[in-house]
């Protein structure tokens, strides 16, 4: 790039090479009323790209339910913020970093969670829990051990050195994502309810101030890249890559925190992606007003560089402030003492444009309102997914043995032991984690309110929205729920991710609206309003999308932390139940895929009325502290959560089906919704009584005891083979045996 | 007893291990790495995480801290001084506990419950706990691979300075007893006047009801009893 | 005058990432790679431009500094 970019004359090529499509350009030559310059032009590519506008997924957006009682702040901020009680607020959010983990896995990854909790921490909450989702192609193909390794060291190195538990996730694997893999990354931090920070940059005069690590060229257009589908020169794409550097991180976070805690700030906003454009024009956007940038003031690492380059660098580890006038010195004092870099760069004005300036001469003149308000708007044209045909249980053969097919689900790729990813992540640190990985949801307490948990979790399961959007949607919805139910926690809000492929493509289009509409109406039928999100499209590679990945992540509140359920058996001669009913569903289901070797057939449908039904009876019985171990039923079946259960505790069990209307292996292996695995002392009749009383099925399957699992009388399998089985899986891979 | 936490930039489990104190009655104070001198106190604790990032060598740039001066005179003059992690490593770097904390073998960071025995109970920084107690406390590190020349380590042995070992835990295969391919098993190791302890795991998150193992208490709460 | 520091880690210190290189070159077909060794080099920018001076303040950064002399060797590289 030359010294003075906006040297070049802006030509309709020029714009189409930053994505603008020709109707696009013709509006900013409307709005603006000349040529754009090359500043201008990346300017409103940046605002006005997927990622930044939302501009397909926006119509759809809005029907989605994001309000209650207990929310303080829905979409549109840097996090959703809900209330918690006790004066304080759990403000949190989730956001995708695929295509930059996927040309490099440690870096994109490393990034991606640290841009989530700068989302987070910028609203004046300090994080206390990460999470991630991982979706990985086929674990043969060629570059996923590679990808696995990497992403999972960028997510550890981050939040470890931050100081902030990585306490949950998902992990899968499946072709889809061979050449796009998904790494979605969610924080949840705690702020008093009364101090929350907004983006709103208000008085006229008032400093803008850059605070954070210096400018360079990092991921120039990294926001432009992340809405590009991929091709076989992304390989070219490595230099836009950017590196995080956790320590920078971790102080901004403790003095922003610092700074926060004095009456000085007016707004601030996190330069995510397109950096000082996007995070100077939401700001002055949201608060009315224009904004003067001088980029002379800010802080640059390295020489030259252009206006244009300012504008839409990505460096990471910067934030945009707007502070009150008198409050400057304070705050630089704050910065200084944590020796970050610290600079005002600007000043609020009254004439609602973005004026920047660089070298003495204005290089950019925009009016803002627009770059934000008229982004385009794209209702795209979508075709409804087909259904797909039921599968009955009598018309999926059985295994050899009940006992095999166990041990080939949970020595599976998908369902074995996630011990070698949270053992790389500082599960642990700030003390306070109650549940560690590896249960339904994990728990933390709140900090400075002793007794009083946070459960969190993130659930999808995309084979059940590759079949039916509508019902996968319902259902990721509905297993947060019931991840957070299955621990006591009363489920209060949710986030979003959302993976698609090309939205300009009806059928891809169509697995959107579809998945759209199924989380808004488990949403409101769960009273889980959606308080934040993201939307990743473009995740395809050579016009093959990755399963539809409408990703949740939810937050829940527990009161009493010693009313509490773990997975694991609590002792011997306990009863063992099965709350919630099934008709053996093996469509779309693990068994299905692993077993029978067919991705086929329609999801189990999600009954929302009885999902909360049973949901509210067991969160209702932990919470009375009769049901101190649950674990609800989800991929491979009523089982495979036997098994966990067993492997939680090193306690065993004896099992038999207690009814004959069904074939074995849809009984034990049927993903039929809304159920849940208990086990309590004595015999069990008492929670059978309150169950049929509330309307919830609930089933004797036998007793825990001894050090093995037996299933309806047939040869007990070990513990011991269990859990070498369900260890064994991922470490061998990374190790690198063949999948 | 009063405990001065000293923070560095980038420290991590100054929280944690103020909490772990004060469970066990004590008071604590934060002290920050670029004053000269560490407040007044009776024991002087660095705690986990990642000063300066740990780039160039962990703990290595933190040695140099402003405070560390005062910290090397006070330990050089008996007072006690703990260092948990990161702290272990800064301790190491400033030359107050020999050898060298080096990346874990399995070049991973390793974060779960570990078990370590006390070898050689070192009043009063091991507490009350007694030689041979084993206690499941966590870890949380990549670089604590304990190193050190034969000779060096032939003293640490013959002078019972390893206070703390990696054993398998009941139940646990052998195998996984050292989290981090630590020569001779060693987890913790003292100064020869035996009043400056450093160790790898975090007995600091094994003391609260809510924490997964309460083994650590009687550490904190022996340094609490004598340092009153 | 630049300065070039190396830093290794002496003979006798296990260096797990050197092993860990040294078993991928294998496994990407390099045969005949003996012992491999990880260091690191750091490049500085210094005001004095005599070099025997130079070098004996870069000495005192590496032994202060730069290198852990317990477990690491250092070399210095000037440049005018």
């Amino acid at each position: 790039m030359s010294a003075d970019p906006n040297t070049i004359r802006v030509t309709p090529n020029i714009a189409a090479e930053h994505g603008l499509t020709a109707d696009e350009y013709a509006k900013i030559l409307e709005i603006i009323g000349r040529e754009p310059n090359l500043t201008e032009l990346g300017i409103f590519s940046a605002m006005w790209n997927e990622h930044c506008s939302y501009k397909s997924s926006r119509v759809w957006l809005k029907t989605l339910p994001t309000t209650a009682p207990w929310v303080i702040c829905g979409p549109g901020e840097n996090a959703g913020v809900v209330d918690i009680g006790d004066g304080l607020a759990a403000v949190f959010k989730m956001e995708s970093h695929n295509h930059p983990s996927f040309i490099e896995p440690h870096q994109g990854a490393a990034t991606g969670v640290g841009g989530i909790m700068r989302d987070v921490f910028t609203m004046g909450a300090r994080p206390v829990a990460n999470l991630n989702v991982l979706r990985f192609g086929a674990p043969e193909h060629a570059k996923t051990r590679y990808l696995v390794g990497g992403v999972v060291s960028g997510i550890g190195s981050y939040g470890n050195c931050m100081g902030v538990p990585t306490v949950g996730g998902q992990t899968s694997f499946h072709a889809s994502y061979n050449g796009n893999n998904l790494v979605n990354a969610m924080c949840v931090g705690i702020a008093p309810a009364d101090r929350i920070f907004y983006a709103a940059a208000g008085a006229i005069g008032a400093p803008v101030v850059y605070v954070g690590s210096k400018t360079g060229r990092d991921g120039i257009h990294g926001a432009s890249m992340a809405s590009a589908e991929f091709n076989e020169d992304t390989e070219e794409k490595r230099p836009t890559v950017q590196v995080g550097d956790p320590f920078t991180e971790k102080l901004l976070l403790e003095a922003c925190l610092e700074l926060m805690a004095t009456d000085s700030i007016i707004g601030i906003q996190d330069m995510g992606a397109a950096g000082l454009t996007c995070s100077s024009v939401e700001m002055a956007d949201k608060g009315n007003v224009g904004m003067d940038l001088d980029l002379d003031a800010v802080p640059q690492r390295e020489a030259g560089m252009s206006a244009y380059e300012l504008m839409l660098s990505e460096s990471q580890e910067r934030m945009l402030m707007v502070l009150k006038p008198e409050a400057e010195a304070q705050a630089r004092a704050i910065f200084e003492k944590w020796e970050l870099d610290f600079a005002v760069v600007g000043r609020i004005i009254d004439t609602g444009r973005l004026v920047v300036s660089k070298d003495g001469k204005v290089q950019a003149d925009l009016p803002v309102r627009p770059l934000s308000d008229e982004a385009p708007l794209y209702n795209r044209p979508w075709n409804e997914t087909p259904q797909r045909p039921l599968i009955a249980a009598g018309d999926v053969p059985a295994p050899n043995s009940i006992n095999d097919a166990l041990l080939n689900l949970i020595g599976s790729a998908d369902l074995s032991s996630r011990r070698w990813i949270f053992e790389q992540y500082d599960h642990l640190v700030m003390g306070r984690t109650v549940q560690r990985p590896g249960g339904d949801a994990a728990v933390i307490e709140v900090p400075d309110r002793p007794g009083k948990g946070l459960a969190v979790t993130t659930d999808c399961t995309p084979r059940y929205c590759q079949a039916d959007p509508f019902e996968g949607g319902k259902q990721a919805v509905a297993e947060t729920f019931r991840n957070l139910s299955a621990v006591g926690a009363r489920p209060l809000a949710t986030t979003d991710c959302l993976n698609f492929g090309n939205p300009e493509r009806p059928d891809v289009m169509g697995t959107f609206v579809g998945a759209i509409k199924g989380l808004g109406e488990a949403c409101k039928a769960l009273d889980m309003p959606i308080v934040s999100g993201n939307v990743s499209l473009y995740n395809e590679t050579n016009g093959k999308a990755v399963q539809p990945s409408p990703q949740i992540g939810a937050i829940g509140l527990i009161d009493d932390l010693d009313r509490t359920a773990r997975i694991g058996f609590g002792g011997t001669q306990h009863t063992i139940l099965m709350l919630g009913d099934g008709v053996g569903h093996l469509g779309a289901s693990l068994y299905l895929r692993e077993i029978a070797g067919r991705e086929e057939g329609a999801p189990p449908p999600v009954d929302l009325a009885a999902e909360r039904r049973h949901g509210d009876f067991v969160r209702g019985q932990i919470e009375a502290g009769k049901v101190t171990c649950c674990h609800d039923i989800s991929d491979g079946g009523a089982l495979v959560a036997l098994a966990e259960m067993a492997l939680a505790s090193g306690i065993g069990a004896s099992v038999a089906m207690p009814h004959e209307n069904l074939p074995h292996h849809a009984f034990w292996f049927g993903e039929d919704q809304g159920r849940y695995i208990v086990a309590v002392e004595g015999d069990g009749a008492d929670l059978q009584d309150a169950a049929n009383r509330a309307g919830v099925p609930a089933l004797v399957l036998g007793m825990t005891g001894g050090d093995a699992l037996t299933v309806d009388g047939a040869s007990p399998i070990s513990l011991g083979t269990l859990r070498e089985t369900f260890e064994g899986w991922l470490p061998r891979y990374m190790a690198g045996e063949p999948a | 007893m009063k405990a001065a936490i000293v923070v560095f930039p980038g420290t991590n489990r100054e929280v944690d291990m103020k909490d772990a104190f004060e469970r066990a009655g004590a008071s604590a104070v934060m002290a920050w790495h670029g004053d000269a001198e560490v407040p007044d106190c009776d024991l002087i604790v660095l705690p986990g995480g990642f000063a300066y990032g740990d780039y160039l060598r962990c703990g290595a740039m933190a040695a140099h801290s402003p405070i560390m001066k005062d910290v090397v005179k006070k330990a050089n003059a008996g007072q006690p001084v703990l260092g948990v992690c990161n702290g272990f490593q800064i301790l190491i770097e400033a030359r107050l506990l020999p050898g060298a904390l080096l990346k874990n073998a399995s070049l991973a960071f390793v974060c779960r419950d570990v078990h370590l025995r006390l070898d050689h109970a070192i009043k009063p920084l091991t507490g009350n706990l007694v030689e041979g107690d084993v206690i499941r406390v966590p870890v949380a590190h990549g670089d604590g691979n304990y190193f050190a020349d034969v000779e060096t380590l032939k003293r640490l042995e013959g002078e019972g300075r390893i206070a703390f070992r990696y054993v398998a835990g009941p139940g646990e295969a052998e195998s996984r007893a050292n989290p981090n391919g630590s020569t001779a098993d060693i987890a913790g190791i003292v100064n020869e006047k035996g009043n400056v302890l450093g160790m790898m795991p975090h007995p600091e998150d094994a003391t609260g009801p809510r924490q997964q193992s309460l083994d650590a208490v009687p550490l904190f709460a022996g340094i609490v009893e004598a340092l009153s | 005058m630049k300065a070039r520091v190396h830093i290794t880690l002496k003979h006798g210190v296990l260096d797990p990432q050197g092993k860990a290189i040294g078993h991928a070159l294998g496994s990407l077909g390099f045969e005949g790679v003996g012992d491999v060794r990880q260091g690191k080099v750091i490049e500085l920018e210094l005001a004095e431009t005599d070099e025997a001076r130079a070098r004996a303040e870069v000495e005192q950064m590496c032994q202060k500094l730069l290198a852990n002399t317990v477990i690491e060797n250092y070399a210095i590289e000037l440049q005018a």
